[in-house]
This record gives structure tokens, sequence and C-alpha cells, in this order.
């Protein structure tokens, strides 16, 4: 792999990238313990705060904090303006494309995504069939992963579309910077990403149901404190103003959805739920959920409850449906994509298992629903038998895996044991969606794998974050 | 407010309360059984830590026979006893981090910090350790306390915080109070009559009381004033009258909030009317065991009440 | 012919229920093969009924109690005028795509064994295959009550070789979706033969799409095609989509079910019955 891009320094011939000088000087004036105290006194105000996540499968340490690190990740308003357009034209997109899908299915008529694949994968919900839900908005919020190779090398690596997480640590990390940082922010135009929450709030209000009037009860439903994004369920809830319930709390009468309180039954008329289609009503999916609300879909389709994001979301961001974006976008919106989807080989097609079978050691394979960086190889960095076992799945059930190059992700300067060191990164903004537009909040939530070359910067495998600066200038 | 956070609320008051009442049972225990006397006033000691903490039928069922050692281990920390300290502040815990956002910073900070205290100290087996854990215990049910009553609200989240903590406390004074009462008085021994004026000087301490004894009586411990004391003495803050008018005050503060008066104010402020009445010459001719049984049997009912009309 | 359909349901509670909730998917929808003629849900305590339709074209009841109860009994009465399609069904509005029936559900899903034995069938035209693939199942798979319950997938009871009606049904739609054919489970009822009126659960069976001749009904646990003694009910991916009642309550802690249902023809009226569907073509 060649030298990867820099996010400060670019590809390393032309010094300081504009967007970074200030920082750079900064940096270097900074007494050298300066960065080591600050991300200490960060640790520690997290650990009071509780903002933690829990790791599956490790009960040492089930409520962990992830990693912080101090020194932001710069975007100019340029870089910026790119893909705010980039990202609201897919968000766009993807709208469109889940309305046509659980309606007229135009496009699996068109031949743009083949029918079978959309209507036999296990996120198509064919109990939304002919389901419109209110305000015809079905992915009222979006976390979308982008990579970046190059000066002007953008990509998008992954659609969330069900139940992002994340958006707490974009705010959290922005309010810690502005206490240890202040003169940095001084400096710097920032543009805030405090907007989040009104656009969040805007969005669930304009598509609750028409009978809910102009004061809509919304409430934030989670699967309970033993979920790894626990922490941000309550955080949004808090700053949302609204009650943080679980299925417990809610019940469902005469096709409308109420919460328990120590006043009496309340109507709730909007659901930001942060739990997965499966477990959401257990008289429709899966019996044995103990997390949902028996009767919701009841109240879903009688139009009596909004819930957010829709259910059925997840076929659009299928790793397989993935490979078909810049074609849906097409289709959807009559312009190219402006943000490019990675390469990537779908195995259901022999020519390209064939093709991938023969390069394992160098690809990224990704197990079609898999999530989080769970179910996958990583070739250059994986071990002799971890590429058998692979090669084995792979000639087993080739429909359930898709495999991309492996990317030179760029780099940015982050703290290890009071060094700046370069580090891979990556980058999810987030898109919110109301009846009239998609709005995208400047920043979002850069994600960086601590370990020195490793790409790998989900959290659930040792991945940090920063600070996403959106500068103004 | 919702039904679970009103529950989560109650029951992190209750659990705080119990870890409180549990370190000061343990920490009067070691005092007893380090008396001089005759028959092993050890064992007694520690059986009745035991059978004050109402896990009498936990305890005997692990097959555990009463010691300094297994009672200190199970009541502190036992895996098997899910009304531990561990337990409760493990508990306390866990139901404020399902509320945390109806909690001040200070509150929570507060109960996580007894929580990482707690899995900082570990289980100390040497009992200066020992001793030194329970006032760790101690001074941070005082700092919940102090924490809940100087930065929380006065809405229902603080009612019902509060609430829990006072049925809890009711319950621990009165078992405790027929422990020392009932359970250790020797065979043949007359009630009332020549009981060990060691074991209710004890018992004063356990609820902080010896000082307030004194002042309030101006004279050497009795038995029946011990009760007077605990039952009926509105100045005494753990009193059983104490606790039910707090129990009171604070439910028809719920009432005003929320317009509405249900089955559980009017339980609490029938027996609150009887307190007013009573006097501890009467409790005793109709016997203190019967009254206490009775006290904790309609506060188990007054539990259930306020399960009905708000937590569910 | 005319059959007459008593059906009822009794969930007693171990603790009154506070409140209970309901999806019935009970009330037949007319084709070519039934004509729905009268039909009614009728339940011992106050409750409200919200009539809807499922995405599969299912006749939805949403059912809420109104106030505690201690015992819940839901009878379901009616008659449906039946013709013999050769297992054909016809003048039904597909609301899904058939391919949506290819889909594998926990329930539904082939593990090796399952996969081998559908593969076992051989090569020829669709529909003989899956006549052969039904005849396969019928001899294969014992028919036995309480071998398996309703949670058990195809697959576990494919391991026993025996089970119930849904059993055989779920066997041959995992079968058939392995051999590339669009598959679905059906709800009903079947006026037995043998004069046994009164039995001790609903029928299910298995649909498949052919290409050309559209959706036909297998029976594997009779080992046929369905006839006029079939009355359809409700079509799912699997028995948990088409079940009759799926339900919970609050606070009734466990609950204990018990059915009673009647399936008769009624026979004076069987040639007039023939007439009336003649006339309505």
């Amino acid at each position: 792999m060649t030298s990867a891009f820099d996010e400060m320094t670019g590809d390393g011939s032309g010094g300081v990238r504009d967007s970074y000088r200030a920082l750079a000087s900064w940096l270097e004036l900074a007494p050298p313990d300066l960065l080591q105290a600050r991300s200490r006194q960060a640790e520690l105000f997290f650990r009071r705060m509780g903002v933690t996540f829990a790791v599956y499968g490790d009960a040492e340490s089930s409520e962990r904090l992830i990693p912080f690190d101090v020194v932001p990740r710069i975007i100019d308003m340029e870089e910026w303006a790119h893909l705010e357009r980039g990202l609201s034209q897919r968000v766009t997109a993807i709208n469109a494309f889940l309305r046509d899908i659980y309606g007229p299915q135009e496009c699996l008529r068109a031949g743009v995504v083949p029918a079978e694949l959309i209507l036999t994968n296990p996120q198509y919900r064919p109990e939304m069939q002919g389901h419109r839900p209110p305000g015809d908005v079905w992915c009222h919020i979006a976390g979308i992963d982008l990579v970046r190779t190059g000066e002007d090398g953008f990509y998008v690596l992954e659609d969330n579309v069900r139940t992002p997480s994340g958006v707490s640590y974009m705010l959290e990390n922005r309010e810690m910077m502005m206490r240890l940082f202040p003169d940095l922010f001084a400096e710097h135009r920032v543009r805030p990403v405090d907007g989040y929450i009104d656009s969040l709030l805007t969005s669930l209000q304009d598509t609750a149901p028409e009978r809910a009037g102009d004061d809509p009860t919304i409430v934030v439903l989670t699967p309970g404190p033993f979920n790894s994004a626990y922490y941000e369920h309550s955080f949004l809830a808090d700053k949302l103003g609204v009650e943080l319930v679980e299925g417990g709390d809610l019940f469902v009468d005469d096709d409308t959805v109420f919460m328990r309180t120590t006043e009496g039954p309340k109507r709730v008329d909007v659901i930001y739920r942060r739990i997965d289609d499966d477990y959401l009503d257990p008289l429709t999916f899966r019996p044995d959920s103990t997390v949902g609300v028996p009767g919701l879909m009841a109240a879903y389709h009688a139009g009596r409850v909004t819930l957010a994001n829709a259910v059925g979301t997840g076929v659009a961001d299928d790793k397989a449906v993935y490979t078909y974006m810049p074609e849906i976008i097409r289709f959807f919106t009559g312009e190219d994509a402006l943000l490019k989807n990675v390469p990537t080989w779908r195995c259901r097609e022999p020519e390209a298992l064939k093709t991938v079978l023969e390069r394992l050691d160098e690809l990224v394979v990704k197990e079609v629903s898999g999530s989080g960086g769970y179910g996958m190889l990583v070739g250059p960095a994986a071990t002799k038998a971890e590429i058998a076992d692979f090669r084995a799945r792979l000639t087993a059930n080739p429909n359930d895996f898709v495999a991309q190059p492996t990317l030179g992700l760029s780099t940015a300067p982050t703290l290890d044991g009071g060094e700046l060191c370069s580090r891979h990164v990556d980058l999810r903004p987030f898109v919110l969606t109301g009846p009239a537009e998609s709005r995208v909040t400047p920043g979002g939530l850069t994600r960086v794998a601590l370990k020195p070359g490793s790409l790998v910067v989900n959290s659930s495998q040792g991945g940090g974050t920063k600070d996403t600066w959106v500068l103004d200038v | 407010m919702l039904s679970r956070t009103a529950a989560n609320l109650y029951w992190t008051g209750r659990y705080m309360e119990r870890a409180d009442f549990l370190a000061r049972i343990l920490e009067a225990a070691i005092r007893l059984a380090a008396l001089p006397a005759k028959d092993d006033p050890a064992v007694t000691a520690w059986a009745s830590a035991v059978a004050s903490s109402g896990v009498k039928a936990a305890f005997d069922s692990t097959g555990r026979t009463p010691s300094e050692k297994s009672v200190r281990e199970f009541l502190a920390f036992g895996a098997d006893n899910s009304t531990s300290i561990k337990a409760c502040i493990t508990r306390a815990r866990a139901n404020a981090r399902s509320v945390r956002t109806a909690l001040t910073i200070e509150l929570w900070e507060a109960i996580n910090g007894a929580w990482n205290g707690l899995n900082e100290i570990g289980e100390p087996t040497r009992r200066a350790d020992f001793i030194n854990f329970l006032d760790f215990v101690k001074s941070t049910s005082l700092a919940v306390e102090g924490a809940t009553s100087r930065t929380m609200l006065r809405n229902d989240a603080y009612w019902f915080l509060r609430l829990g903590m006072a049925i809890e406390r009711a319950d621990n004074t009165a078992r405790l109070l027929d422990v020392k009462y009932h359970l250790l008085l020797p065979p043949g021994e007359r009630v009332g009559g020549q009981l060990d004026y060691f074991q209710w000087t004890t018992l004063l301490r356990e609820v902080s009381a010896l000082t307030a004894y004194r002042w309030v009586y101006r004279e050497s411990v009795r038995p029946w004033l011990v009760a007077d004391l605990m039952v009926l003495n509105r100045q005494m803050p753990r009193s059983l009258a104490s606790c039910q008018g707090m129990i009171v005050s604070y439910l028809e503060r719920l009432a005003t909030d929320y317009g509405r008066r249900g089955p559980a104010q009017r339980l609490a402020s029938a027996r609150l009317a009887r307190f007013e009445e009573a006097r501890i010459e009467d409790i005793f001719q109709s016997g203190l065991h019967e009254y206490i049984q009775a006290f904790l049997s309609e506060n188990h009912a007054l539990g259930a009440a306020i399960h009905d009309q708000y937590l569910i | 012919m005319r059959i007459r359909i008593d059906h009822t349901t009794r969930y007693d509670y171990a603790r009154a229920a506070r409140s209970i909730i309901q999806v019935l998917r009970l009330t037949p929808r007319s084709c070519e093969g039934q004509q729905v003629r009268d039909w009614r849900i009728e339940t011992d305590v106050d409750t409200r009924l919200r009539r809807s339709e499922d995405a599969f074209g299912n006749i939805v009841h949403t059912l809420y109690t109104e106030r505690p109860t201690n015992i819940l009994t839901i009878r379901v009465s009616g008659e449906v005028s039946t013709v013999d399609t050769g297992g054909v069904v016809r003048g039904q509005t597909e609301k899904l795509s058939e391919l949506v029936y290819l889909r594998e559900t926990p329930l539904t899903r082939a593990d090796a064994a399952l996969n081998a034995y559908a593969h076992a069938i051989g090569d020829g035209r669709t529909l003989d295959r899956l006549h052969a693939l039904m005849a396969a199942i019928h001899r294969d798979v014992a028919f036995q009550v309480g071998a398996t319950s309703a949670a058990h997938s195809a697959a576990e009871a494919f391991t026993q070789r025996r089970g119930v009606c849904q059993d055989h049904a779920q066997i041959f739609i995992s079968c058939a979706r392995r051999l590339g054919v669009p598959a679905r489970y059906v709800s009903g009822h079947l006026s037995r033969l043998d004069g046994l009126y009164e039995q001790e659960a609903a029928h299910a069976w298995a649909e498949a799409y052919v290409e050309g001749l559209g959706w036909v009904g297998f029976d594997p646990a009779n080992g046929i095609s369905p006839t006029e003694h079939y009355v359809r009910v409700a079509i799912g991916l699997d028995a948990l989509g088409a079940s009759p009642i799926r339900g919970t309550s609050y606070g009734g802690g466990d609950e204990h079910l018990s059915v009673a249902l009647h399936v008769r023809p009624v026979q004076q009226q069987r040639q007039q019955q023939h007439q009336t569907r003649a006339g309505g073509l």
C-alpha cells in the first residue's frame, strides 16, 4: 500500500494544507505536555458523565469509554460544500428508492436493481408493502460513512439508514473541545453542530400523524440500559426534551400508542426508535422480542403513529444493494452521483466471485448483513487461517458477501502517548430528512483507528473518535 | 412522568437506604460480638444481624451457619444474596442509570461514585478493612442523601426517591426493633424485663440515636423508652412515626402535583392518624411483636398500593 | 359444497389480565374456489375489533379488551360455499410479487438435510416436481400429534420425520423454495370425508407458484391438492405469519389455551350452491 493522503499535510509534497495552517502552528507552540493533560481531563470528564459504550461479548469492560482524540479533524468550506450536496442527493435518492420499493416498484420493473435481490432480501419487509408513512418520509435519520483517499477522493463506504448511532459523540466531542481549547476556536471559524437537535426535532414534528395536531408527543424508544448505544439514547431524549421509553412503557389500545405515566396513559404520536425492525412488535415480527411493543404495527398501519426511521429502511443500506446506489441515484434524481461508491465485487456474480477468491489476500470482504466491523476480512492484515476460513464461507454462500479493494484511508494527526502520529480516519456525517428536504449537519463523527497502520475504525474494534470541524472560510 | 421512571427512582431510594441500613447492622454486630459475656455472644450477634436484615430464610438455605466470616460475607457481598450491600448499591445504580436524565449530575455522581468505589474497594476480609468499607457505605448514603436534598428539584422525581427511602427505612426500623426485642429475648425472660443493657445501647447506636435518647429521656437506657423512641417519637428521624409522616407528606405532594388522590394516600393517612393516638403503654399491653408484625404487613400493603397507583 | 365452521378459542389467564391485545387472521376471503356467505367473530367480554388488511391480502382484526379479563373466548362462525378448482387458486388479488415467497424465514430455513431432500426430487416440469415433493413428504414424514410444537421449524420436524400438518406444510415450503419455486403457508379448514366433524385444530397446507398456472395448493399431510372440502383462511411466509391468533396480555401471567372446532358440510343445500356459483361467474 502506498502512503496515504494525510488530512494535514496532503500527499506530503506541499507542506501543511491551508485548512490546517492555524492548527499546525498552534500545535507547534503548545507546551509539550499540554495535549496529554487535556486528553486526561477529557477522559475524566467523559467517565464522570458516564459517556460510555457497551461492547458485546466483553463482560469485563461492559461499559467502556470510546477513546477521544483531542486533535480535531478539519474540513474546509469547499470540501464541505461538495460533501453536503452529495450527501443530500444520496439521502434524497434513498428516500425515493424506499418509497418506490414499498410502493409501485418502478425501479424493479425498469431493472435498475434485480427484483429478486430486493424481494428476497432479509431487510425488505413485505409487511410494509403498500404502506405510506406519515409525510412519506422513510429515512428520517441517516449516517453516511465516508472515506477519503486523496485531495478530491471522497467515497461512500457504507450507508446507515436503520438506526445509525454516533451523533451523541459528534455533539459531546464538540462540547468537550470548546471546554478544553477555547483559544483554538477563537482562531478558527468552526460551523456549529448543535443545530442538529433542532433539526431532528423539526423532522420528527413535521412527520407526525395529522391528528397529532401542532404539539405531537414524541418519545425515544430504546432497548434498554444494556444496549451498546444506551448512553446516546438517553442523551438524545434529554436534548430533545422528550421521554426515553422502553417497550414496556408503551402499549397499544384501539390502534393508538400510549405510554404509561404516573398520571395515567398518555398518547404517543412519534417514536424515534432505536430498536431494530425485528424486535419492534412481537405480534408481527420476532415473537420472542421482549423489548418491543405488542400491536405497534397495527397502530402504525392505521396511520396513528410515526416511526423514525420507518420500518423496512434496512433494504437500502444492505451491502449488496449498496453496489447499485449509483444507478439508484441516477434513476430517482436524474443526476449522476456526486459521491462515488467504492468499487465493489458482488460475490453473487460468478465472475466477481472468481476474482475475489483469487485476490483474497488484498481485498476487504464484507458480510452483506454484517455491521459494526463484525464479519469482515481485511485481506492484507489477515492470517492464513482467517483467509482460509473466509474462502470456505465465500464458496459456500457467495450471496452473503461483497468485496472491495483495500482503500488507502486518509490519515490525520492523532495523539498517541504524548506524540502526534498519523492514524487512519473515516467520517460519518448525519443527514436529517423531513417532508420538504434533507439537511446535513456541518461536521459529523470522525472515527480514528488508534492502532498504528490499522484500517478498522469501529468503536467495537478499538477505534476512537475526534471532533470534526467544518470551517466557515 | 413515566411509570417506569417513577419505579426506578423509588427503588433507587429503597436500595440506597437498605445499603446504609445493612452497613449499620454489620457495624453493630461487630461491636456486640466483642462484648464479654457468659453465653456465646458472638453467635447471637451474628445470627441477629441476619434476622434483622430480613434474610434469615435465604441465609439458612445456603447452608451457612452464623459466624462473623459467613455473615459479613453474605450481608456485604454475597453473590447468592440478592439484597447484599453490594447488590443494593449495584441495583440502586442500575435503577439510577435507567433514569439518568431525571437526576441531577450531583446525584448521579454520588450514586455512580458509590458503585465505582464498591468496585475499587473489592471485598475486604481483614476486620479493619471491612470496617473502613462500612464507613465508606455510610458516607456514600450521606452523599446521596445530601445530593438529593441539595440539588433535586422538588418535583415528582424527588418525591418518588424520598418515598422509596421512607418506606424502606420504616421497614428496617421495624425489623430491627422486633429482632432485638423479640428474637433476642432469652427463653423465660419476661417481655420488658431484664434485657441486656448493651443490646439496647447497641440498637440505639445502629440508628445513630444513643445521644438523642439521652437528650429526650434523660435517663439510662430502658427497653420501653427505646421502643417509644423508635416507634412513636416524631423527633427521631428513623422512628416509625417519622417514617410514616414522611410517607404521608410525599404522597400528599404527589397528589397535589397530579391533582388526584388515590388508595395509597388514603391508606397512608389512615395509618398516620393511628400513630397520633397511640401510646407506648398500650402497644406493650397488646404486644410489641404483634404491633410490629402488623406494621410490617401494612407497610407491605402500602408499598403494593403505591406500585399499583403509580409504578405500573 | 357448503361448509359450516364453528371455531371457538378460549384463553384462561392465571390472573386477571389488565388488557389483552390480539391480532386475528380468522376471516376468509372469497375467491373463485370459495364464496364466504356469512361470517362473524364474537367475544364473550367487551372488546374492540379493528378490521384491516395486511400486505399479504389477509383480513386482519386487531382485538383489544376494555377491562380486566380472566377468561377470553373468541368464537368464529360462518358458512363458505366451495367448488373444486383442482387445487388452483384463482380470482384472488395478489398484493405481493411471487418472488417475495422465495424468502426464507426462521421456521422454514432449509438445513443441509432439507436441502439435499429437496434436490433429490427428479427433474421435470415444475408442477410434476411439486407433486413428487408432496408425495415424498406424505410418505416420509409421519403424522403424529404431540411430536412437535408450533415453535418447531421445518428442519427440526424433518429431522424427526414426524409432525402435524403445520410441519408437513413448512417442510414442503422450505424444499420448494430451495428448488427455486415460490411457496407459502395457508391456514384454513378441512371438512373431513370420514365424518369427523369435531376437530382438535385447524388445518394447514402449502401453495406454490407455478409459471402459467399461478398459485397451486398442496396438502402434504394428506398427500393431495386441496378440493372443495378446503377453506382457505390466511396466507403467510410460514405458520407464524399465517397464524390465526397472535396475542399477548398485560398482567395475565400464564395463559391456558383451549380450542373447539366443528367443520361440517351443509349437505341439503349443496345442489343449490353449485347453481349459485355458476350464476355468479
